[in-house]
């Protein structure tokens, strides 16, 4: 007994002793050998946003499919995980660790300027030339101090998207260019007794995104470029932001109840109230003809009604009228990673992978020649906005970084909520910018 | 020392030893047996430390540490700056309101679920048709999952919804809130659903308690003339002590730390205005969201130094009396 009991009690420290040591240990066996493209075996771990089942994660696999059977050396493990938790925890958390992912979602600005801080990107500006060239300025959100790290596969401006039907039942004859415009449409979209403007306050950041516009127009294109770098945001330009908000807001344009409305994904948010026809605008990114689809109870209807118009410019004011805010989606390489990885990331932009990526109708690629994949309407009035924008503002929450972009949506929120001042937004953006 | 009683000689086999040497043998058997123990103490206890070091003592050690750094947890931390993450907590207005959401909580969870737990045992702890189908009916809301819970409630209360058109349909059009969105009724909302969701433990609770009191203690009550009512005052609730202090014990350390259902059920809006958040939340939203990795460790360590500080005062001046037995000292 007493043997049997010793023996017991020596496996279990030996259990524990070996799962200490297999915690710890791991990694550090994938060196990268970079001049043996395709020699040896290599296995590549991929990160993705794309994790709800559908087109997005469908055409994911096929393209990891489609590469290893390219390259048969090259076996790659993906994984679609939720936005949030894969930028705000499982990255940065495996990207402290000796073993992260080869190639992961990447979204540009200010992350991925700390991220090369950090050491933990590979430098790919050699390799990518042609792509970059291809690409064109989109791809400059991917870099760091003049180096490319990354590349963008989805890359779209926001502006509204319109329910063509009720404008057309309002009497608004042609989609606004000015706020003017927007106001009266507002106005008389109230008299046929629809929401004119759905707002998903409640996940602060699409509330958020109206004052970036605001910004947009009311700051010149240096300032806002200052402000990315420095995190200086000492002009009033973004105050006035603010106030422009706030008088629209008193307007009364959004759904009652907006600061309780989610996004998207769910038939009671503002996507869904757009979808299912029973409000007529919302401000939002080009991915939003596919998350539309997924709330909508008719998805041909939705096809039919659905309309978009860049976001109106306000007469008088400094910014850029033409400028637009934007962003994207895009792929980056962990420093250590295998060659192979850069080859991915190039195959991943290629015009025929960016074609099909075009034809699932989640987001507008980014390579030339690959728009012939887009066949929505809606989508294409997108493309051809993208184009002829003078100059593309990266979602100033990306742009300035998790810290500060939380702090401005936060503020922003307030104002949203009848208890914040444009004054505290700039405050909060400048306390957060030292925190 | 001649061999002693030979019946007490390890069976198995083995043949008696040789007398003889009596005593030496004696004190290397006493020998053997306390290294024995002392294997199996070891044994027995190391999986338990290790796993306790592991993941509670080292975890612990490490939020402390990163707490005294400006880190976004990019790289590791280099920017020390002592306590001032602390000092930016308690400047933070957001942060003071989730101080006063958890301490909401706290008490309303005490005052609301004590008196209800107990008249509900009190019920289901006499004899009537249907009783164990109402005891698992009560005790349903605990065994959901917190997610499912919160999930389910968000939709009830949503804008327009069940719970309004319930409202509506009964005349009591005029009540109907913004349950989840307006800044002033939110915390009194999730308070009600934390309500719900916990009221079925106490019950549990407390009938196990009641289990506990004996019937003859009643039977001798109801012939000295004592009513029903002045029975449960006099006889069931004294002895019900205990169990009603570990349960408070439990509900007070549980609202300081509740996360799940609020972070369900509230809208991120409503929770980064400080409406309905608590020190969890606000931990979670300004470490992950904001990345401020440093940061967020200070909240936990705050977090707990104030579920620490709780739980020793509370053992202190309330639990020590079980733990001393007064009260069945008392009875006897």
């Amino acid at each position: 007994m007493a043997v049997k009991r010793r023996a017991g009690a020596v496996l279990a420290l030996v259990t524990t002793g070996v799962l200490l040591v297999a915690g710890c240990g791991g990694g550090g066996d994938e060196e990268p050998a970079e001049n043996e493209l395709y020699k040896n075996p290599v296995t590549l771990t991929w990160w993705h946003n794309a994790s709800q089942d559908g087109p997005g994660k469908t055409y994911w696999e096929k393209v990891a499919k489609d590469f290893s059977a390219l390259h048969p050396t090259v076996t790659i493990k993906a994984e679609g995980i939720e936005t949030n938790q894969l930028q705000r925890t499982r990255l940065p958390a495996a990207l402290l660790s000796s073993d992260p992912p080869d190639i992961f979602q990447s979204w540009g600005g200010g992350e991925i300027r700390e991220q090369v801080e950090a050491d933990y990107l590979k430098d790919i500006t050699d390799q990518v030339k042609d792509e970059v060239a291809n690409i064109g300025s989109a791809a400059e959100i991917w870099q760091a101090g003049g180096k490319q790290y990354g590349l963008p596969y989805r890359m779209g401006i926001e502006g509204i998207w319109y329910n063509k039907d009720m404008f057309a039942r309002a009497g608004i004859a042609a989609p606004p260019t000015t706020f003017d415009e927007l106001n009266d449409a507002v106005t008389k979209l109230k008299a046929i007794n629809v929401i004119p403007i759905a707002v998903g306050a409640g996940d602060k950041w699409p509330a958020a995104h109206w004052w970036y516009n605001f910004a947009l127009r009311a700051c010149s294109v240096d300032t806002l470029k200052k402000a990315s770098t420095d995190l200086s945001f000492d002009d009033q330009c973004f105050v006035k932001a603010g106030q422009d908000l706030k008088s629209f807001i008193d307007t009364k344009p959004f759904q009652p109840n907006f600061i309780a409305t989610p996004g998207q994904n769910d038939p009671t948010s503002a996507n869904g109230l757009l979808a299912n026809g029973k409000a007529a605008m919302e401000l939002m990114g080009d991915w939003n003809r596919g998350t539309l689809d997924t709330v909508a109870t008719d998805k041909a209807a939705l096809g039919k009604f659905l309309g978009w118009f860049p976001v109106p410019a306000i007469a008088g004011s400094a910014g850029d009228p033409k400028a637009a805010l934007g962003g994207g989606d895009g792929f980056a390489c962990a420093k250590n990673a295998p060659a192979e990885c850069v080859e991915f990331l190039k195959y991943l932009v290629s015009p025929e992978v960016q074609k099909g990526y075009a034809e699932t109708g989640t987001g507008l690629p980014v390579t030339k020649g690959a728009d012939a994949g887009i066949s929505d309407p809606a989508l294409k009035s997108i493309l051809t906005a993208t184009s002829s924008a003078t100059y593309l503002q990266l979602w100033l929450d990306t742009a300035f970084g998790s810290t500060v972009g939380n702090a401005m949506n936060d503020a922003i929120v307030a104002i949203f909520a009848g208890n914040g001042t444009p004054e505290q937004v700039v405050s909060a953006m400048k306390a957060a910018a030292k925190k | 020392m001649t061999s002693t009683n030979p019946t007490l000689t390890p069976a198995g086999g083995r043949k008696a030893p040789p007398a003889g040497r009596p005593a030496a043998r004696r004190s290397s058997t006493r020998a053997a047996e306390t290294r024995r123990k002392w294997y199996e103490i070891i044994g027995l206890t190391t999986p338990a430390i290790v796993v306790y070091v592991m993941f509670v003592l080292v975890p612990m050690g490490f939020a402390v540490y990163y707490s005294l750094y400006r880190w976004r947890g990019v790289g590791p931390p280099t920017d020390f700056v002592g306590f001032d993450n602390y000092v930016l907590a308690f400047q933070d207005p957001i942060f003071l309101d989730a101080l006063r959401n958890n301490a909401i909580i706290v008490v309303g969870s005490l005052v609301i679920q004590g008196p209800i737990a107990l008249g509900i045992a009190l019920l289901l702890n006499r004899r009537f048709r249907g009783r164990t189908v109402f005891r698992l009916l009560v005790f349903v809301p605990y065994v959901l999952a917190e997610v499912t819970v919160g999930i389910m409630w968000k939709l009830l209360l949503t804008g327009g919804g069940t719970f309004d058109a319930l409202l509506r349909s009964l005349g009591l059009g005029g009540l109907v809130q913004a349950w989840l969105a307006d800044l002033h009724v939110v915390i009194w909302t999730l308070l009600v659903i934390l309500t719900w969701k916990y009221v079925g433990f106490a019950i549990i609770l407390l009938l196990a308690g009641l289990s506990n009191v004996p019937q003859e203690l009643n039977e001798a009550a109801a012939i000295d003339g004592a009513s029903w009512w002045q029975t449960q005052r006099h006889v069931t609730l004294p002895l019900l002590g205990p169990t009603i202090r570990i349960w408070m014990f439990l509900s007070i350390i549980g609202s300081l730390q509740v996360f799940d259902v609020i972070w369900v059920t509230s809208v991120p809006a409503v929770r980064s205005l400080g409406a309905s958040a608590t020190m969890a939340t606000y931990m979670v939203d300004n470490g992950f969201f904001a990345r401020l990795w440093g940061y967020g460790n200070a909240v936990a360590v705050i977090l707990f130094v104030i579920s620490f500080v709780a739980a020793l005062l509370f053992q202190r001046f309330l639990l020590r009396r079980d733990i001393e037995g007064a009260i069945t000292g008392k009875v006897k």
